[in-house]
């Protein structure tokens, strides 16, 4: 019992660093109807933005800051200078393109930096609360709790409740109409990707210190995994990526605890390909259009 | 000319071939060979049906384990061996490609895509978790030179020209089933699912059967490569060889099967050619280019290539066939959408 808390506890940490990656994801398909499968390599390049600046003047949130607006400016300059210019209403050229930027980021960051895991310290204190002799969160699992949480918070309170939110989500589902009524529908795509890998940004900066290290690698399994969330919440759905994030945070927790490290990148596997196989769009997708 | 009889001299153009190159040239022919196969089933896939695979690799490495325990298991002359593997090798990425292809027939563009990553990520879980041999992986049978050639070829040539053959006998089949009935479906409903479903071609099956087809090549290139490299392991087949494979189909040009030929030789020769200059550059900056230069330069070759020139190599191959007259017997393939 004592072993299914503490699991159960990391899994929620895991789970909403997850969310918060997923919901990324999600944020850039509702407003630029994109999959952007070089978030994880952007992420990566934020992180060593925030490294760096966090190495020079010894702030952790001075660092935390740069890597938010490192990754906001290169989502806003990739779909400026790579998205914008492919064929709409196709993802194939999309998917190829991101794939290409993925491996420029990549290779471009190992030759900048070295392939060395170079470790990131925490603000706070990982060494877990005992409640009743049993190890449950850290100070650093509930930092990283309140932050996802906020975030998440502010994205939702933003995109259902201002605006600007009706725009974010007006230009993604009628370009045209919405261009019509005066929404500027190219500006919207680009604050969409903006949004996006800033937050992913900040769900590596989470993520990375409870690691092994920096690596221009470090954020590639939390993609995968937030990708498996995202399409499993539907990638339409906030809520489902929020759900199916807590969700596949503590299935990772609890097979690797129980099981195997190595058998939880199988564990999810299973369970995205389930959910494809029932739902193809996801648990909480909306109810698609007749074709045929 | 007929499809089979264009292969069998290309076949044996290529096996004559290696006899103008040194060993390890021949080592290099043999993976450029198992890649082509690869590449080939890829870029089919993509070019006629567009659905995205990232994870043609894990199909290459289903076909590698398949050939490995199935040639090591068979007891007899290396001939049988041989075959065994390569039934096993097509079995096994055969039966992975359907189940793929039967998630594959109702997922769209980013969730295929998706889930074929996801695939690629967990295959060194799965070498751990299924009896697989883990990280190590299993070695494959080591194929000598039989005794009347063992005079006249180096061992490296032998491979060459067995994984020169093995291609030779995936693609050959792959261009026919491109060129026939069931490419004109793939292209239907890459066109318009609901136009295709109104004339009678249901999208499912069709997609469905496109990836396993896919797979198989795909599945006898992993086998290529064990014969050339006499082991399978997971770590040989990961996120960074299945994104190469994507490179080749799309320098190639996709849907386009010479493209496909060219893109593999691509992507085997230059992070060699890359490679070998970066280990002139002094130590520190040399150790950190090494395998990264060319995935630097592959990454910027594809952006560039997507956005300013979407016909890749095998626009060019047509633009030098162009004085020659159309054939309207074979239909063309729609790169664009």
């Amino acid at each position: 019992m004592d072993r299914f808390v503490f699991l159960a506890a990391a899994g929620l940490a895991r789970g909403a660093v997850l969310a918060l990656f997923a919901l990324s994801l999600v944020i850039v398909w509702r407003t630029a109807r994109a999959v952007n499968f070089a978030q994880a390599a952007m992420a990566a390049a934020a992180v060593y933005a925030a490294f760096a600046v966090t190495a020079a003047t010894g702030s952790y949130w001075a660092g935390l800051a740069t890597g938010l607006a490192a990754g906001a400016l290169l989502g806003a300059g990739a779909e400026r200078g790579l998205m914008r210019r492919l064929p709409a209403h196709a993802p194939l050229p999309g998917i190829i393109v991101a794939i290409g930027l993925v491996m420029v980021l990549q290779a471009g960051l190992a030759i900048a930096f070295g392939p060395e895991h170079r470790p990131m310290h925490p603000p706070f204190s990982q060494r877990p609360f005992l409640i009743g002799g049993v190890p449950v969160l850290s100070p650093y699992d509930l930092f990283t709790l309140a932050a996802a949480a906020a975030v998440m918070a502010a994205l939702a309170l933003l995109f259902n409740r201002t605006p600007l939110g009706l725009q974010l989500r007006a230009a993604a589902f009628a370009p045209e109409t919405a261009r019509l009524l005066g929404v500027r529908v190219p500006r919207m795509a680009t604050l969409g990707w903006a949004l996006s890998v800033a937050a992913a940004s900040l769900a590596a900066l989470l993520l990375v210190p409870t690691e092994l290290g920096l690596n221009p690698h470090a954020v590639d399994l939390l993609f995968v995994n937030a990708f498996a969330v995202a399409v499993i919440g539907g990638l339409d759905s906030p809520a489902g990526a929020l759900l199916a994030g807590i969700g596949t945070g503590l299935l990772v927790s609890l097979v690797t605890g129980y099981v195997s490290a190595s058998a939880a990148p199988l564990a999810v596997l299973a369970l995205m390909t389930l959910v494809l196989l029932v739902r193809p769009g996801g648990l909480l997708a909306p109810k698609e259009a007749r074709t045929a | 000319m007929s499809t089979p009889l264009r292969a069998l001299l290309l076949t044996v153009l290529a096996i004559g071939g290696t006899f103008g190159l040194d060993p390890f040239r021949n080592y290099q022919l043999a993976t450029a060979a198992a890649c082509f196969a690869a590449v080939a089933g890829l870029t089919v896939l993509v070019g006629l049906t567009g659905q995205l695979s990232l994870g043609h690799a894990v199909l290459m490495a289903a076909g590698g384990y398949g050939f490995a325990s199935a040639a090591s298991a068979v007891d007899g002359p290396w001939p049988v061996a041989l075959l065994a593997g390569l039934v096993a090798a097509a079995a096994a990425s055969g039966a992975l490609g359907l189940l793929l292809g039967a998630a594959a027939a109702r997922l769209r563009g980013p969730y295929l895509a998706g889930l074929t990553l996801a695939l690629v990520i967990a295959l060194p879980a799965a070498a751990n978790t299924l009896p697989l041999g883990g990280d190590q992986g299993v070695r494959a049978p080591f194929l000598p030179v039989p005794e009347p050639l063992a005079a006249l070829i180096a061992v490296e040539q032998w491979h060459a020209w067995l994984a020169i053959a093995t291609a030779a006998v995936a693609v050959t089949p792959l261009v026919m089933l491109r060129n026939g009935r069931a490419g004109l479906r793939m292209r239907a409903v890459l066109d318009d699912e609901t136009a295709s479903r109104l004339s009678g071609v249901d999208p499912g099956p069709v997609k469905a059967g496109a990836f396993a087809a896919s797979a198989v090549p795909a599945g006898l290139g992993g086998a290529a490569l064990a014969i050339a490299t006499q082991q399978v392991t997971p770590g040989g087949y990961g996120l960074g060889f299945s994104l190469l494979l994507v490179v080749a189909a799309v320098a190639g040009g996709l849907g386009s099967i010479g493209g496909a030929a060219i893109g593999a030789v691509l992507v085997t020769v230059l992070p060699w050619g890359l490679d070998e200059l970066a280990a002139l550059a002094p130590d520190g900056l040399g150790r950190r280019l090494d395998g990264n230069l060319a995935v630097l330069l592959f990454g910027a070759g594809l952006i560039a290539l997507t956005t300013a020139w979407p016909g890749g190599a095998a626009r060019l191959l047509d633009r030098l066939r162009a004085a020659r007259p159309l054939r309207l017997a074979t239909p063309s393939t729609t790169t664009e959408r």
